[in-house]
């Protein structure tokens, strides 16, 4: 049917402009391929555990930069969980912050901090949304009678 | 969670596989055990290091291999790893996002077989089967050398030396060769005969645990010996070799322990910090060797990272954890016969300590600073290079991991103070102290960058030397194997050394006072100096000569140290030792 090649062909674009702004690494591909019979769902389970777990730690990191004496270690352990998680799914430039926020985590920059703070929040929001996009895309074609291309 | 509470897997292995999977992210632990489960294994998964404890020990023999995050809130990946190792000496994988040298050093040095970094491939986790098994094999044909070498080992434990020691000499080659006819053989067999052949494996439970303890501290600690404990244990279905190995490993453990404690206590001496670089004129005795050890070693890093491959190598091989025996006799780089440098008492010294591995399988117990790789069992001591027995420094390294028990490939060298101090004079050069190198792995840190210069003590021919050396290589090696340098306790054990030198905290080099610390030292070093590329020691060129280490120490002994090796002889085992 047009709808669903129509709708497929969506996902495919999507999904590679995903991919190709960086948004996504090859991890998120194999995610993809655990995905089978079995299991489905797997990958939006995978990713809303990844956004719940997320909120947390965002939540964690700010309080923890928000005091008066900012305990750097803990601020670093936070940020070292995040990239972690962000690597789970493949969530590459959240990933890419990360990192730089833990080069001042190191030299105990609170600015540097609080910048990368906002960066994180900022990326984490943007492949957030995207990944929702891509899921409902996948929702409608599946709706439409197609099935996600591999 | 379901629960991988199987009888082992039979024809189909590696299917079926029990896999325990530690991880406080949920989603790593979703993503693995749906990888794993799709590699047909039985995966059990736990967010807390203390669930998965509990786990562990409710089911003894319900997992075959346990893979576990490093960043964990409630415990230390590091701390589970050993505990794991300790009671239930399974293979444990560490992951983590942060592939730091330091940290995968750290990881090896406290046992892990493998480290992986995030994010995780499945064919990654396609292979970790190769951990059991190898395990497995090691297992059994620790089993078989522990048998053979009763005999050598019997005759040649003395009153100092623990009923574990043994003694590689010229048996080495046989027993190397045994061994090689037994992978041979074993490899050809389906992993189904495995179960079947496999000698019995201990699964040390809290109340077998207890029950050694107890023993050991009825014996006395410094008593003790495998049989004496499995005397008093009477535990009917407990052979020796159990408690010969689990002796071992606890060994390690209470000396990383009391390094710990020591590392408070007396830190006082280590003066490293002025050591080094400056002494490199090598001048002075044994001291100033040290010192230019350091310097030397950090420009030999290579050499040594060679060695410390071979360390590596060894422990990531040497699923026995025992195996590590780090030969603490100085192996002079350039040749140089090592044993010039170190007073007989030294010598005397050294012979009692290299005699302390515990059977030959467990070959870690005596961990020469020299050699420091852990000799992997697989390596008859005859191929460790030779060190001039007048090294003497044998010094037991004892690098471990915190006795957590290094999983499998860990060498566990521990130092022997005991035996240090008795034979030393003090007016020896401390080199024979280096011995007490801890290797903790945080400690990696601590290697100055002077010690890089170990490197350059290829040589120095001091004694020293030679314990840096052989420490550094078995630094890096040990410390990829046990984050645990050498234990602190017993640097302090050995009086001439100077425990000062060796800050148990910082292995950078001690000051040289004591030619000791170089020992220690090396392992840090290598670390930071090497970065310890190779962690992998798989490659490590010759493990060999490691073994000759250990024959090397024998002869000491046999021919009250005079032997003295030729100094050609070294050559291989320099070049073994530190080529990386």
């Amino acid at each position: 049917m047009d709808g669903v090649a129509q709708l497929q062909k969506q996902l495919v674009d999507y999904t590679a402009s995903l991919f190709q702004e960086g948004f996504l690494d090859e991890q998120f591909n194999q995610l993809q391929q655990l995905q089978d019979e079995s299991n489905p769902d797997f990958v939006v389970e995978v990713v809303s555990l990844f956004f719940e777990d997320s909120e947390r730690l965002l939540n964690e990191l700010a309080k923890a930069l928000e005091q008066k004496t900012i305990d750097f270690r803990k601020v670093d352990a936070h940020v070292h969980q995040f990239k972690g998680s962000s690597s789970s799914i493949g969530a590459q430039r959240v990933q890419k912050v990360c990192i730089a926020f833990r080069n001042y985590c190191e030299e105990q920059n609170i600015e540097g901090c609080l910048k990368c703070l906002q960066q994180v929040k900022h990326e984490y929001s943007l492949v957030k949304s995207k990944l929702e996009t891509l899921f409902k895309i996948e929702k409608q074609l599946i709706a439409a009678g197609g099935s996600i291309p591999t | 969670m379901e629960n991988g509470f199987s009888s082992p897997r039979s024809e189909s292995f590696p299917a079926g596989l029990r896999v325990l999977v530690v991880d406080d992210d949920p989603t790593w632990l979703k993503i693995l055990e749906k990888m794993l489960k799709k590699c047909a294994y039985e995966v059990t998964t736990c967010g807390l290091a203390r669930e998965a404890l509990n786990l562990l020990r409710e089911r003894k023999d319900g997992y075959d291999i346990v893979i576990s995050d490093v960043n964990m809130p409630d415990m230390d990946g590091f701390k589970l790893l050993e505990h794991v190792g300790l009671e239930m000496d399974l293979p444990v994988i560490m992951m983590s996002v942060d592939g730091e040298t330091s940290r995968v050093m750290k990881g090896v040095q406290h046992g892990a077989c493998d480290y992986l970094l995030k994010p995780i491939r499945m064919k990654e986790l396609r292979n970790i089967w190769q951990h059991v098994f190898r395990k497995k094999i090691h297992e059994i044909r620790d089993i078989d050398h522990h048998e053979s070498f009763e005999g050598i080992r019997l005759s040649i434990n003395g009153s100092e030396f623990s009923e574990d020691c043994i003694m590689f000499s010229g048996e080495d080659l046989t027993s190397f060769k045994k061994r090689k006819d037994f992978q041979n053989k074993y490899d050809e067999r389906d992993y189904g005969d495995l179960s079947s052949t496999k000698k019995h494996r201990v699964v040390w439970s809290v109340d077998l645990h207890q029950k050694f303890v107890k023993a050991v501290n009825q014996i006395g600690f410094d008593k003790v010996g495998p049989k004496k404990i499995l005397d008093l244990m009477n535990v009917p279905w407990l052979t020796r070799e159990n408690v010969a190995s689990h002796l071992q490993k606890y060994r390690l453990y209470l000396i990383r322990l009391q390094k710990e404690n020591d590392l408070k206590a007396s830190f006082g001496g280590i003066k490293h910090s002025d050591v080094p670089s400056k002494d490199t004129s090598g001048g002075f005795g044994l001291q100033s060797s040290i010192h230019t050890n350091q310097n030397d070693v950090a420009n030999d890093r290579d050499q040594f990272s060679g060695s410390n491959f071979y360390g590596q190598d060894l422990d990531a091989k040497n699923n026995e954890g025992d195996q590590e025996e780090i030969v603490s006799e100085p192996r002079p780089d350039s040749k140089k016969p090592l044993t010039a440098d170190v007073p007989d008492p030294q010598d005397t010294r050294s012979s009692q300590m290299s005699f302390d591995h515990s059977s030959a399988s467990l070959g870690s117990d005596v961990n020469y600073t020299e050699f420091d790789c852990s000799i992997p069992k697989q390596y008859p001591w005859s191929e460790c290079p030779e060190v001039q027995s007048k090294q003497e420094h044998k010094l037991l390294l004892q690098l471990e991991d915190g006795f957590s028990q290094q999983p499998p490939g860990v060498p566990q060298h521990y130092i022997e103070i005991d035996q240090l101090q008795s034979g030393r004079d003090t007016s020896s050069p401390i080199k024979n102290e280096p011995v007490l190198v801890e290797y903790k792995s945080h400690h990696e840190s601590h290697i100055s960058p002077k010690e890089t210069a170990i490197d350059n003590f290829s040589v120095q021919s001091k004694s020293l030397i030679a314990y840096h050396q052989s420490f550094e290589p078995s630094s890096t090696a040990i410390k990829s194997m046990k984050p645990q340098a050498v234990d602190l306790s017993c640097i302090t054990d050995l009086e001439p050394c100077q425990r000062n030198l060796i800050s148990p905290s910082d292995l950078t080099f001690p000051p040289f006072n004591e030619d000791l610390t170089v020992c220690w030292l090396q392992g840090d070093f290598l670390n930071k100096n090497f970065g310890l590329p190779n962690m992998e020691f798989a490659d490590y060129s010759d493990p060999g000569f490691i073994a000759d280490i250990p024959v090397h120490l024998y002869d000491t002994l046999t021919s009250d140290y005079e032997c003295p090796y030729d100094p050609t002889e070294y050559p291989i085992v320099d070049q073994g030792l530190f080529i990386l």
